[in-house]
């Protein structure tokens, strides 16, 4: 172990292009996900922008139909494959697993930094795909359509392929470094929830993913050498391939929305002072996700013309899946009981989830009705309901975290009132946007529309300025976050007298994490057993 | 832009619903507000207890948490948050399931028409043979039952009043009945994403009653007979479905504009020609022969879906957008 020098940390223990790129450091890691996370969401947001603003009127405004399929398609894919589903895990963590279980570093740091290049090098293909005939299949890739089209799918299946891997080795580390690398002291019930849905989520990223995989490989197949096993033209099954592909993309929702949920529990109780209120059933009802999440694909094919029994199965599991959901709702907020308050920009988000994710289940409760799913398919109902999901719940938590760790991070404060302004911005644009899409759907817009009937055309427009307003909230925050590095104020090691591992080190921490290999006494919330001075 | 609305409006009506017109609809609509209502009762709830705990517990001069150890578990409330919402959710699964089943099964006596769906419009064939695209006629308070299939790509058949949909898959048949409770005209939808003109691959379905069908069946087809041919062509720019990638006022959509077509010539792949009659009539029965350049060999042969009477219609009505 190195000497650590009073101001060294792992920013600045070497320096260099090289010394990152090579750089074995998970923490190194987590922050060049960080960044490439960012540059993907602001991509995807850049399409998502492009898109709602033809849907400004019916008809062409600035871009034609075939143009409009592959502005949506590639808002999908950015956002899915390049941004949500690596977001949390592969930056926070990736920063924070090992820190937070008292080791040094994951199990394998070059398998770590291996997964960082596959995901540019995959990042890479989706983008080739973008500047050479963009696919127009929608994210979701459904065949005989994409087997059929003429724009570039292959480079774009074949991303996200490779994607895979990076997120497949991004799990199998995270499960070893939680079972092998945890400080004395650390027994499981001791694991810090956000540790555990980690690890939750990283089951899920080494069981399905290969399923995906596989999928794609096999559309690519029918493609290249057309070897019919989805398009009925060569005598394949089209509905088997929605099978595959829901097979990995169910349990990979949960993928996106485990480790939010896991955020949620440090931010309520760091910002409350409360130990979490039912630490087992928490840290259960992610397990629990992760488990039936493997088994509810088929509510993504209630109209498609599969047996009415699976259908029956698929609705009743779903419903199953949604009481740990909602068991950690309460759980969170049972929590602020009696608890001390504070009212900082991280807890905001805690808010924000808490409110839009809510409305994402129960608009979910209404999709997985078999009946009244008939009606709501494919509309923006639809749409809706997954962004208060995903944006509502995980890109929220994501934010929420963000701000959380920031000043462990990087040592630095960013300006509270700034983050209090952009979290109002947000929270009006994204409800503006999607609210409205709740409507739309009801009275029966479908989705993946490049025009619309006339009557649409109000609440489009209100959907659509939404899309403005929420994009000030991010500019304010993109400013606010830039300036902290540049010129914040020291944060000191532990801002916010949490209790958490990961604060009783420096900020940011030296390359070991740790001076000395920290033992473990009290656990992550016990706020009513230590008292920090 | 799109077709005139010539459907009932899906935004006016009451509730969030489109105004029903079909017997699915209020066993639907009233599992739709159960499950709305029964969310809004609890997202107030949950929101005034956060609200309220956040104001009581927030951080302030003068105010210190109770010492003593935290609650950290309690058998009763967790029960309370657990058992009742799973015994609730079962109940409406049931409901949609049961609902569900409904749909499933066609009466035994339903009028079959068979759906043809194809990028992008819909074909309809009665048992008579009376063909129709982009538009279905049916009796009220008959159950009817659709046979569907797709002739490319997965499209869905989408009627929004009547709470229907359906994937339409090539290769296969899948099937979807209703019965219409009021007479109108109401709104198809294609909600499975087929491409460039997914959007525009809509149809109507008019409800009328069982007089009304029976005498337009028997005229179906000969019901144009005393228009002269530049109505004819005109009419049949609509219903046959010309208008979801041919515009009329001089617009580039999918396919190219009517407007000023008549004797323009036209540049293809390898050779150029005038545009006139037998122009006209190739590109309607073999729309890949001469593809105008910078447009998609994207358009189905009309072959058989027009007669010669027809094809001389729309000819006649192209000939008058100057």
């Amino acid at each position: 172990m190195s000497e650590s020098v009073p101001g060294t940390n792992y920013i600045n223990a070497v320096s260099g292009i090289k010394s990152w790129l090579t750089t074995l450091d998970h923490k190194r890691i987590g922050i060049m996900y960080l960044l490439f996370i960012a540059i993907s969401f602001g991509l995807g947001g850049f399409f998502a922008l492009a898109l709602r603003l033809e849907l400004l009127n019916p008809g062409q405004l600035i871009v034609s139909a075939k143009q409009y399929n592959q502005l949506f398609t590639l808002h999908g894919a950015v956002m899915v494959f390049l941004f949500i589903v690596p977001s949390i895990p592969a930056s926070l963590g990736n920063f924070l697993l090992p820190i937070q279980l008292g080791a040094k570093d994951v199990a394998f740091p070059r398998l770590n930094l291996a997964s960082l290049y596959l995901y540019v090098f995959g990042a890479a293909f989706c983008v080739y795909s973008m500047v050479s005939g963009a696919a127009d299949t929608g994210w979701t890739f459904y065949t005989p359509y994409s087997s059929t089209t003429d724009t570039s799918v292959i480079s774009m299946t074949l991303g996200a392929f490779i994607l895979g891997f990076s997120s497949i080795f991004t799990g199998i580390n995270f499960i070893v470094t939680v079972h092998k690398m945890r400080a004395p002291g650390m027994s499981w019930f001791k694991l810090p929830l956000f540790t555990w849905s980690l690890y939750a989520t990283a089951i899920i990223q080494v069981l399905a993913t290969p399923v995906l995989g596989i999928t794609l490989l096999l559309l690519v197949v029918e493609r290249l050498v057309g070897i019919g096993i989805f398009d009925p033209a060569l005598g394949g099954d089209p509905v088997l391939f929605q099978h595959f592909f829901w097979f990995y993309s169910h349990p990979a929702v949960y993928i996106m929305i485990l480790p939010a949920m896991g955020v949620m529990s440090e931010l309520v109780t760091t910002f409350s002072k409360k130990n979490i209120f039912g630490y087992k059933m928490v840290a259960f009802s992610s397990i629990a996700i992760a488990v039936i999440s493997f088994l509810v694909w088929g509510h993504h094919l209630y109209v498609s013309g599969q047996s009415d029994y699976a259908d029956m199965i698929f609705s009743f599991l779903t419903y199953l899946v949604a009481i740990p959901s909602a068991v950690k709702v309460f759980n969170w907020i049972a929590t602020l009981y009696n608890g001390e308050i504070e009212l900082k920009a991280p807890f905001l988000y805690f808010i924000a989830f808490l409110f839009l994710f809510t409305i994402g289940g129960f608009t979910g409760i209404m999709l997985a009705s078999l009946s009244l799913d008939v009606h709501l398919h494919d509309t923006y109902f639809v749409v809706a309901h997954f962004h208060y999901v995903m944006m509502g719940g995980t890109v929220m938590a994501f934010l929420g975290g963000i701000h959380y760790w920031w000043p462990k991070m990087f040592g630095k404060m960013y300006s509270e009132k700034a983050a209090v302004v952009a979290w109002f911005f947000i929270m009006a644009g994204f409800n503006m946007v999607f609210f409205t899409q709740f409507i739309l759907g009801t009275k029966g817009m479908p989705r993946r529309y490049y025009s619309y009937l006339d009557q649409f055309q109000p609440l489009h427009a209100f959907s659509t300025v939404g899309t403005w307003v929420l994009t000030v909230g991010f500019l304010i925050m993109a400013f606010y976050l830039v300036e902290s590095l540049l010129n914040g104020e020291p944060a000191g090691d532990n801002p916010w007298g949490s209790l958490g591992l990961e604060w009783t080190t420096q900020s940011p921490p030296i390359t070991e994490n740790f001076a000395d290999t920290p033992h473990i006494i009290h656990g992550p919330y016990d706020y009513d057993k230590v008292k920090l001075s | 832009m799109q077709n005139k609305t010539i459907t009932e409006s899906l935004i006016a009506s009451n509730g969030w619903m489109p105004k029903a017109a079909s017997t699915f609809a209020p066993n639907i609509d009233g599992l739709f507000n159960f499950i709305l209502y029964g969310s809004i009762l609890l997202f107030v709830g949950i929101l005034i207890v956060t609200a309220l705990f956040i104001i009581k517990y927030r951080k302030r001069p003068g105010y210190s948490p109770p010492s003593g150890p935290h609650i950290t578990h309690n058998t009763f409330l967790e029960l309370a948050w657990t058992v009742p919402p799973l015994i609730l959710t079962i109940f409406i699964f049931y409901w949609g399931f049961t609902g569900f089943l409904d749909m499933a099964v066609a009466p035994k006596n339903s009028l079959d028409i068979s759906v043809t769906g194809k990028k992008w419009m819909w074909q309809f064939e009665y048992k008579n043979g009376t063909k129709t695209l982009g538009e279905i006629v049916v009796p009220v308070n008959t159950p009817v039952s659709l046979i569907m299939s797709s002739e490319d790509v997965i499209h869905s058949f989408y009627v929004p009043n009547f709470r229907i949909k359906r994937d339409v898959i090539p290769n296969r048949y899948t099937k979807q009945w209703f019965e219409a409770t009021r007479t109108g005209t109401f709104q198809i939808f294609c909600t499975e994403y087929c491409g460039d003109g997914h959007s525009q691959m809509l149809g109507v379905i008019r409800v009328v009653s069982a007089d009304d069908y029976e005498k337009w069946l028997a005229n179906a087809g000969s019901a144009d007979d005393g228009l002269p041919p530049e109505k004819l062509g005109e009419k049949l720019y609509t219903s046959k479905g010309c208008v979801a990638c041919h515009s009329v006022d001089g617009t580039n959509k999918i396919g190219p504009t009517w407007k000023g077509l008549f004797g323009k010539t036209r540049a293809y792949a390898g050779g150029s020609t005038v545009a006139d009659e037998n122009y006209i009539k190739e590109s309607i029965e073999n729309p890949t022969a001469k593809v105008v350049t910078g447009y998609q060999p994207v358009m189905p042969s009309f072959k058989g879906l027009l007669n010669d009477k027809e094809i001389a219609g729309v000819i006649a009505y192209i000939k008058t957008l100057k």
